[in-house]
């Protein structure tokens, strides 16, 4: 198995066009997977009102006594049953009218403002995003620290949050030989997502700087520092280009 | 108390896992082979979320530091306790001091060292299961090591040598005519099948795949011919769960288990049935395995022998247990 912790990113790309076939239609896809589990997909492309309706959805299908888990997606929201549902065209009929009928949910969230030490040995990356962007490593820290993100979603990795908010001019892709050893802490961009990495280990992602931040202790409640809609500001506690 | 003696890397203490937490990022773990634990639970008389040694690498060798009743469930291997052979899915009991060494399988791949009360480790998040990439649950959140000792809070049951049928005998095998080895897993069609080409879709059915080396808890690589897509595509961060087939842009499959990610991105064109989770736990590398389409009527039907063996099973075991403990004249219960 290829250990990559983040394989799979999803794209937040505003620019980026989705799957062809499925922007053709404004309807939501309802697929299931196996027996137990449905996945409720917005149609088009990302935008942070459709991620703030599946958080609505998030909201009401938790209510539901049939649902055992829920994986909240990039403007997509997987349903895990407790058993297979006696219907799934039910289920189905029941998320399509909540989707058209429910407000957008705003978040307030939580604001961290984080320190990062940008570049250095834990942020070696950095040469290479400022390549890629055509712009000097001091522009391309200040562009990071200048936007405010939003924790678009958790997962990959116990506490990993995709944080939405990237300045498209260091989006960066995923590199092709991924680092074997990424600290837990690194600060990273992968694609069109900022991101704190949540373990220490391979991590295909680019890193630009690091915080001591620890984002999950199973020990704490709740075991994950962050939480979906909350906000992140980065600030420079040293820079090393 | 239990004490390892000789392990290799890769076995872990799971129970059936830690749902409720994905939205976390935090995966379920647990047992690949969820059956083979219920059984050796069922036979013990434990709970269903008692945590057993899920092995993966052999031979694995313990102590019983004081007596303990036990099964080993999942594979067919050579089992001796003391110079003593033991079969598997049966149920014994070891006196303290005894060695117990569970060699390579012959059958099946994982096996489940099942202990009567469970394998004794602090509930992390609502499970005892290992989570490797977290590095909490289990044993410290790690893989066993030689030394290590483990809590047990079972008593020696007062009643021994009885067993189970094993589910592949039970619920029948389901391998392929042609060779009568490649085991046939059923699917349905997943989100992203249709972004295949009408001819990868065929051939994901009518084609063996085979598990490569690359294969391991947290999913199955798989080999074959690549599967093609209409188009490229890039998707957002998803939901997955166990048994989902995804196919990265290389065109080979890859079947996500027990300790898959939360959030994957790659197409899924199918997803493996639960009530066939467990064969696929069992089958090792270099296996064929073969795609059979199925329906979601019949995914949730499949589930119906699998249960009726565990029902079966229960009322056997509680059955004969009374019936031995009244012929040994004790009190139903009686724990001796």
């Amino acid at each position: 198995m290829q250990p990559a912790p983040f394989q799979g990113l999803c794209i937040l790309n505003a620019d980026m066009k989705n799957d062809v076939a499925r922007d053709a239609g404004a309807a939501p896809a309802i697929s299931m997977i196996g027996t137990r589990a449905m996945l409720f997909e917005a149609p088009g492309d990302f935008t942070m009102a459709h991620q703030r309706r599946i958080w609505a959805l998030m909201d009401a299908a938790q209510a539901r006594p049939d649902v055992q888990e829920l994986i909240p997606g990039v403007t997509n929201l997987m349903l895990i049953f407790s058993v297979p549902p006696d219907s799934p065209q039910a289920v189905a009929d029941w998320l399509r009218h909540a989707w058209d009928t429910l407000p957008e949910r705003h978040i307030e969230g939580r604001l961290f403002e984080i320190g990062v030490r940008y570049g250095g040995a834990l942020g070696e990356d950095l040469a290479a995003v400022s390549a890629h962007a055509g712009l000097p490593p001091e522009d391309v820290i200040a562009i990071h620290h200048a936007s405010e993100y939003t924790v678009c979603a958790i997962g990959s990795a116990p506490g990993f949050g995709y944080l939405h908010g990237l300045d498209p001019r260091i989006a960066t892709p995923r590199k092709t030989v991924p680092s074997l050893n990424m600290q837990a802490g690194t600060v990273i961009i992968g694609g069109m997502q900022a991101g704190i990495s949540a373990l220490t280990g391979p991590n295909g992602w680019n890193s630009i700087g690091f915080t001591d931040l620890r984002l999950f202790n199973p020990d704490r409640q709740p075991p994950a520092l962050f939480a979906v809609g909350d906000r992140i500001r980065f600030y420079p506690e040293s820079i090393e280009p | 108390m239990i004490t390892i003696l000789e392990t290799s890397a890769l076995n872990t203490v799971q129970d059936l896992g830690r749902p409720g937490y994905r939205n976390l990022g935090v995966g379920t773990s647990g047992v690949m082979d969820a059956l083979a634990l219920q059984v050796g639970n069922i036979l013990l008389d434990n709970q269903m979320d008692d945590a057993c040694i899920e092995l993966q690498t052999y031979p694995f060798v313990l102590r019983f530091d004081a007596a303990a009743t036990f099964a080993v469930t999942g594979i067919d291997a050579t089992i001796d306790l003391d110079g003593r052979t033991i079969l598997p899915w049966m149920v014994e009991t070891a006196a303290a001091g005894q060695v117990l060494r569970i060699g390579p399988p012959q059958k099946g791949a994982r096996g489940c060292l099942c202990i009567a009360g469970g394998i004794e480790v602090p509930v992390v998040l609502g499970s005892r299961s290992t989570q490797l990439r977290g590095g909490f649950g289990g044993l410290d959140g790690r893989p066993l090591e030689a030394g290590d000792t483990l809590k047990t809070t079972g008593r020696a049951l007062d009643v021994a040598g009885y067993g189970a049928l094993p589910p592949v005998t039970a619920l029948g095998a389901t391998a392929d005519g042609h060779d009568g080895r490649t085991i046939i897993l059923r699917a349905m069609p997943a989100t992203d099948y249709g972004l295949f080409t009408p001819e990868s879709q065929q051939r994901f059915w009518d084609t063996p795949w085979r598990i490569t080396p690359q294969s391991n808890r947290v999913g199955y690589r798989l080999s074959g011919t690549p599967l093609e897509l209409h188009h490229r595509v890039e998707l957002r961060s998803y939901g997955v769960i166990a048994g989902i087939v995804q196919v990265p842009p290389a065109g080979e499959p890859i079947v996500q288990l027990a300790d898959a990610n939360t959030v994957g991105g790659y197409p899924r064109i199918a997803t493996v049935i639960e009530a066939d989770l467990w064969r696929l736990a069992q089958a090792r590398i270099g296996t064929r395995i073969r795609f059979q389409e199925c329906s979601f009527t019949e995914g949730v039907a499949a589930m119906r022998p699998v249960n009726a063996y565990l029902d079966d099973l229960r009322m056997m075991v509680t059955h004969y247990l009374t019936s031995a403990r009244c012929r040994a004249g004790m009190k139903s219960g009686d724990k001796a």
